[in-house]
């Protein structure tokens, strides 16, 4: 795990800063109710987050508590039921070409090459592709896949598929990306150079992150701060912050600080210490 | 090298053993020929009926009959199962009723279309169309419905437009489906024709059976089934040639998001 730290090595300071700095994004008293045919269910309940400018923060929560929910939310793919999001200023009422996002699945086109699937966006919002073909290239190189530029999905792996999808989250140079248990599919050695490799694109990126992950060591590595959901209706449980240096390394793992922030935020998922 | 002689070598050595127990049964049994002529006799019925260009105004009719059906039927059923994919209220307003009239046996019309449209070629072009609309209809909504959830979420994310949408991710997501709808429609469409055709008509293979069945013309009869059966080998392979090549990333251009059945839905 070589990175190349953009951004200076050791700054807790950094991170506080980037949870000072002006909210990129401010969700406010966020209520979602669900109307199926077994009645309501309610998804998330009163929930409220900032993120900094530039701040990277990963939601944790059991499966079911809303944490998809949250996502689309914020994407304008969601109306909410009650509160209010906004996002660089303005309230989110629809789709919003200021947000990237990178689901569980890579969810490339099977039938457009990668440098194709990366353009994605880009067409979609009726951009000039001719002026955004160079920084799909640059994209590339950053995830490493400058070399598969005109391949086909099925013709990658896994981690490879999956990094196409970073790539096509960051091209139309969103603020915020949203990633959705981005690396879940993934086997666990795939997922820890994912992990690290994340790291060293948002650093220099410099984007505001939203990370939802089920794994604690990723949420403690990759995060400024990590948010704790309850189980369904997702509330906020916790904020904790996450004060190791960067760039965090392999090492960073076996630190004690590192495994006392994982256990801090175990507790909450433990059998016994159910935190309601 | 072997590999390829047994591809291509197995399948000739079945033949030869059909042909070879068709000849000695004839003898062994003692079948009139009346009944069931000889592979010799069948050979040269389809060589004269061929070389004496006395079939070909028949193929031609037949061809007609089940191109031009399967064309209309197939772009209506793009047509109409893109549009009750698309939008609910469509889907309200017709799909009860296109279920109801799957289950009909469509073949049932072909005396009413006779009536209407009388022996000539149209009967038969809007009796095929009806019958491949179904199939390929149902697998056209089917396919466009497959498309990813996540896929469509992100281009809704990106505003894209609606058309923007089908035709960059539901089109493509359906043209597995879409082809599977194809393959099974035109088999439908060599059957549709040859049924018009028994029907009432004044050409076609259909017409050449029955007329041959009326002077007890068995070897005939033989050359125009085989004729029909290359035929619908020949397009099958056509479509699956297609199939290959359009949908390329398919992997192995197999049937998917289908289980519509040839049998039921004639
Ligand atoms: N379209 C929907 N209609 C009704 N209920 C829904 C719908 N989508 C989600 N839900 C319900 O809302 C709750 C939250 O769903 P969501 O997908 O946001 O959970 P999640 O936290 O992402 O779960 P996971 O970690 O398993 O992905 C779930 O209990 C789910 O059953
Ligand atoms: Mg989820």
């Amino acid at each position: 795990m070589s990175v190349t730290p953009l951004r200076g090595t050791a700054a807790p300071a950094e991170a506080a800063a980037r949870r000072d700095a002006p909210a990129r994004l401010e969700i406010r008293d966020l209520s979602v109710v669900y109307a199926s045919r077994q009645g309501n269910v309610k998804a998330l309940d009163r929930l409220s987050l900032s993120v900094g400018d530039g701040e990277f923060v990963a939601v944790l929560g059991p499966s079911g508590c809303g944490k998809s929910t949250l996502l689309k939310i914020v994407s304008g793919l969601l109306r909410p039921s009650g509160g209010q999001v906004v996002l660089g200023g303005r309230p989110v009422v629809g789709p919003r070409p200021d947000v990237g996002i990178v689901f569980q699945q890579p969810t490339l086109l099977p039938w457009k090459t990668v440098l194709d699937n990366v353009l994605v966006p880009i067409r979609a919002l009726r951009r000039p592709v001719a002026e955004y073909q160079d920084k799909a290239m640059d994209l590339l190189r950053l995830t490493g896949l400058e070399r598969f530029a005109g391949h086909y999905p099925n013709e990658l792996s896994g981690g490879m598929q999956q990094r196409v999808a970073v790539a096509r989250g960051l091209i139309h140079d969103p603020a915020l990306l949203l990633m959705d248990e981005p690396f879940a599919a993934l086997d666990a050695m795939t997922r820890e150079r994912m992990t690290a490799e994340l790291q060293a694109i948002w650093m220099k990126t410099g984007k505001s992150v939203v990370f939802i992950t089920h794994s604690i060591p990723e949420a403690v590595f990759l995060a400024d701060r990590v948010v704790v959901l309850s189980e369904r209706p997702g509330r906020l449980l916790e904020t904790i912050e996450i004060d190791l240096p960067r760039p965090r390394r392999a090492q960073t793992l076996g630190e004690p600080r590192f495994a006392a922030l994982c256990n801090r935020l175990r507790a909450f998922f433990s059998v016994d210490g159910h935190a309601q | 090298m072997a590999e390829t002689l047994k591809t291509y070598g197995l399948p000739v050595v079945t033949f030869v053993v059909v042909i070879a127990l068709w000849e000695a049964s004839l003898d062994w049994f003692g079948i009139p020929a009346y009944l069931l002529p000889r592979p010799g006799a069948v050979l040269s019925a389809m060589q004269q009926a061929y070389f004496g260009g006395t079939i070909w105004i028949h193929v031609w009719a037949t061809l007609q009959a089940m191109l031009g059906g399967f064309v209309l039927g197939c772009s209506f059923a793009l047509l109409a199962g893109g549009l009750v994919a698309e939008f609910r209220t469509v889907e309200r307003l017709v799909y009860p009723y296109v279920i109801a009239l799957q289950s009909m046996p469509k073949v049932a019309l072909a005396p009413l279309l006779i009536v209407w449209l009388g022996f000539g070629i149209a009967s038969k072009v809007v009796l095929v169309a009806l019958i491949c609309f179904f199939p390929m209809f149902v697998n056209v909504v089917v396919g466009l419905r497959s498309a990813n959830p996540d896929l469509v979420d992100l281009y809704r994310a990106c505003s894209a437009s609606r058309w923007h949408l089908f035709v960059n991710v539901k089109l493509p997501s359906a043209a597995s489906a879409i082809f599977a709808g194809l393959q099974v429609a035109l088999v439908l469409a060599l059957l549709g024709a040859v049924v018009g055709e028994f029907v009432a008509s004044q050409r076609g293979l259909g017409n050449l059976i029955q007329a041959s069945s009326l002077n007890f013309d068995v070897a005939t009869m033989f050359a125009s089934i085989f004729t029909l059966a290359i035929i619908g080998v020949t397009a099958s392979s056509l479509v699956r040639f297609a199939h290959r090549r359009i949908v390329f990333w398919d992997g192995s251009g197999r049937r998917t998001a289908t289980t519509t059945t040839t049998a039921e839905t004639a």
